[in-house]
């Protein structure tokens, strides 16, 4: 198998077939420091699923996807992607980071940003022809953005930002979408535009991986979540995740959270 | 003033001073975005040791191996800049703030203790440069820009300026969207494989072979000023980043032309008899368009 075990140890039995799973982590252990962030994490994210991350502040929500992403360098554990290593696959994969871990202050138009998520195709100096154009702005309607295109990008409200992220993703045409609180400062009216995209992608066989907060909604939005406090605590479909025990282990009343830090355990 | 007394005392500081201002200008456009604008000050503080060891070294006062010195003394501080805000996990500026001053002050040190006292090594030197000393008395008017003897004659300041700045140019063209994209958005950027980290040094080792390139001809006044003066006040006047590298090149160049003619003749227009320092003139001037910008500029941030 073309992986690059971190750890000594191997902890992926040899009959489990990774190469079905569009994401697959193994005793993932990130720190920042004295304190894991995330504590030998495993999780198998099913393949054309829509699949919420969820857990309290400081849990490692963005620490996990971003360690899966190879953004943070696990200090053991590894990452599958299609059963293969992330660095050949990144072409397969579409990130949209948290909207405020950018300056959207940046002098840059809407449709530049959307069209960074065809660097892979154009390289270095690859021209940008009226094909590329078109596909950008085909993004952009989807996301209800095709008026804002040559605004500058600080003009946005954080709705509108949140959906050019979104819609730069979609111009990457990946097989696997990992978003970072894409539901964040966002209007009810952006919310529903964005799941309408992200539930058009997976019935396109598309996979969706999505840190979440808000409780009262996962059910309705996702097929699965995935419970994280430092560690898994439960993986499955949503019916059968989202219950009042398992939330009360992941969340552990507020107690967990008031201890927590903010600027130690920001995820 | 004659052509050829043009040609011989204006043209060569002229060219340098507007190639200097290119060269620190378009780096600082993506040190601006990055919140690393001070950078240009901690490299022209950081180059004095690197200065000091090339002199004890060759024991003499010569250009390229006190080039090569500061350069080195730059990367020195680039790197350790780096490894001091990811190690420490602290903001730029203080991570910058802590090796310049150790650097400048190590150099200082360095200065006292060895015997300096018959060269040329002092701090105006440093601050000022020498722009209005890199004449050209080769040459006896237009027509020497065409007559390779007289062309051999030209201060070796502008040669080093002129490839420094093709070399700005060239990467700059080259590598526009890594820049673009890891300036904008480091996550994203990670996620379509792109070295933030490779680029990041590369960008800062890049303004600091201008900075040294530009220290020497010049003096620590201007490079300080070109990094941050010219980038700011473009951004004031424009929200996309092709048109703002564009203004910063032009508003550099018009800083160095203005401010070398006002420094000659600003002061006979006002009735006194000196000229005075191009150097200071030039950074006072791109100094006075950022004023102008940030007043009066279309795209101050909204509030």
């Amino acid at each position: 198998m073309a992986v690059t075990p971190l750890s000594v140890v191997p902890v992926v039995p040899a009959s489990e077939d990774l190469a079905v799973y569009p994401l697959a982590l193994r005793g993932l252990t990130v720190s920042y420091g004295q304190k894991p962030a995330i504590f030998s994490v495993d999780a198998s994210f099913v393949p054309g699923q829509m699949t919420a991350i969820i857990g309290p502040n400081g849990a490692g929500k963005s620490t996990l996807l971003k360690a899966a992403l190879g953004i943070i360098t696990p200090l053991s554990g590894h990452v599958t992607v299609f059963g293969k290593a992330l660095v050949d696959q990144r072409q397969r994969i579409a990130y949209v980071p948290q909207r405020a871990s950018v300056d959207w202050d940046f002098p840059t138009r809407v449709i530049d940003v959307v069209l960074m998520g065809l660097y892979r195709e154009l390289g270095l100096l690859g021209r940008i022809r009226r094909s590329h154009h078109d596909r950008a702005m085909a993004c952009l309607t989807r996301v209800g953005m095709q008026d804002f295109a040559t605004r500058q990008i600080g003009q946005l409200s954080g709705g509108q930002q949140q959906r050019v992220f979104l819609a730069r993703a979609l111009a990457q045409n990946a097989d696997l979408y990992l978003l970072d609180e894409p539901f964040a400062g966002v209007d009810a009216a952006t919310e529903k535009a964005i799941i309408a995209v992200l539930k058009d992608l997976r019935d396109a066989g598309r996979t969706i991986v999505a840190v979440h907060h808000d409780l009262a909604t996962v059910a309705e939005y996702f097929d699965r979540a995935l419970l994280l406090n430092v560690r898994r605590i439960a993986e499955g479909p949503v019916d059968q995740i989202v219950t009042p025990d398992l939330l009360e282990r992941t969340y552990g009343g507020q107690l967990t959270m008031a201890r927590m830090d903010p600027a130690q355990t920001a995820s | 003033m004659s052509g050829q007394v043009f040609v011989a005392l204006s043209l060569t500081p002229l060219l340098i001073g507007v190639l200097a201002a290119i060269a620190c200008a378009v780096p600082g456009n993506f040190l601006l975005l990055r919140r690393q604008a001070l950078i240009g000050d901690a490299i022209s503080h950081v180059v004095l040791p690197g200065i000091v060891v090339a002199f004890l070294v060759t024991g003499r006062v010569s250009a390229w191996p006190m080039m090569l010195g500061a350069a080195a003394a730059a990367v020195v501080a680039v790197v350790l800049i780096e490894v001091i805000r990811r190690l420490g996990r602290i903001e730029p500026g203080a991570a910058m703030g802590v090796i310049f001053t150790a650097m400048f002050a190590g150099g200082v040190l360095l200065l006292e203790q060895s015997d300096t006292s018959n060269v040329h090594l002092d701090v105006e030197h440093a601050l000022m440069g020498n722009l209005e000393s890199l004449i050209w008395l080769d040459a006896l008017g237009w027509t020497s820009l065409l007559d390779p003897r007289a062309l051999a004659g030209l201060p070796p300041e502008l040669t080093r300026l002129a490839v420094v700045t093709a070399l700005v140019a060239v990467l700059t063209w080259l590598f526009w969207r890594p820049l673009k994209i890891t300036t904008f958005d480091e996550g994203f950027a990670h996620g379509v494989g792109l070295p933030n980290t490779v680029i990041g040094l590369g960008l800062v080792i890049l303004s600091a072979v201008a900075a040294v390139a530009a220290f020497d001809a010049v003096g620590s006044i201007i490079v300080i000023a070109m990094f941050i003066c010219p980038p700011a006040a473009a951004r004031l006047m424009t929200n996309r980043l092709e048109t703002q590298v564009a203004l910063s090149v032009l508003l550099a160049a018009l800083s160095a032309i203005l401010g070398y003619i006002f420094a000659g003749f600003g002061p006979l227009w006002l009735g006194f008899d000196n000229s005075v320092s191009a150097a200071g003139m030039i950074a006072t001037v791109s100094g006075l368009m950022l004023l102008a910008a940030a007043i009066v500029g279309p795209h101050r941030r909204q509030t």
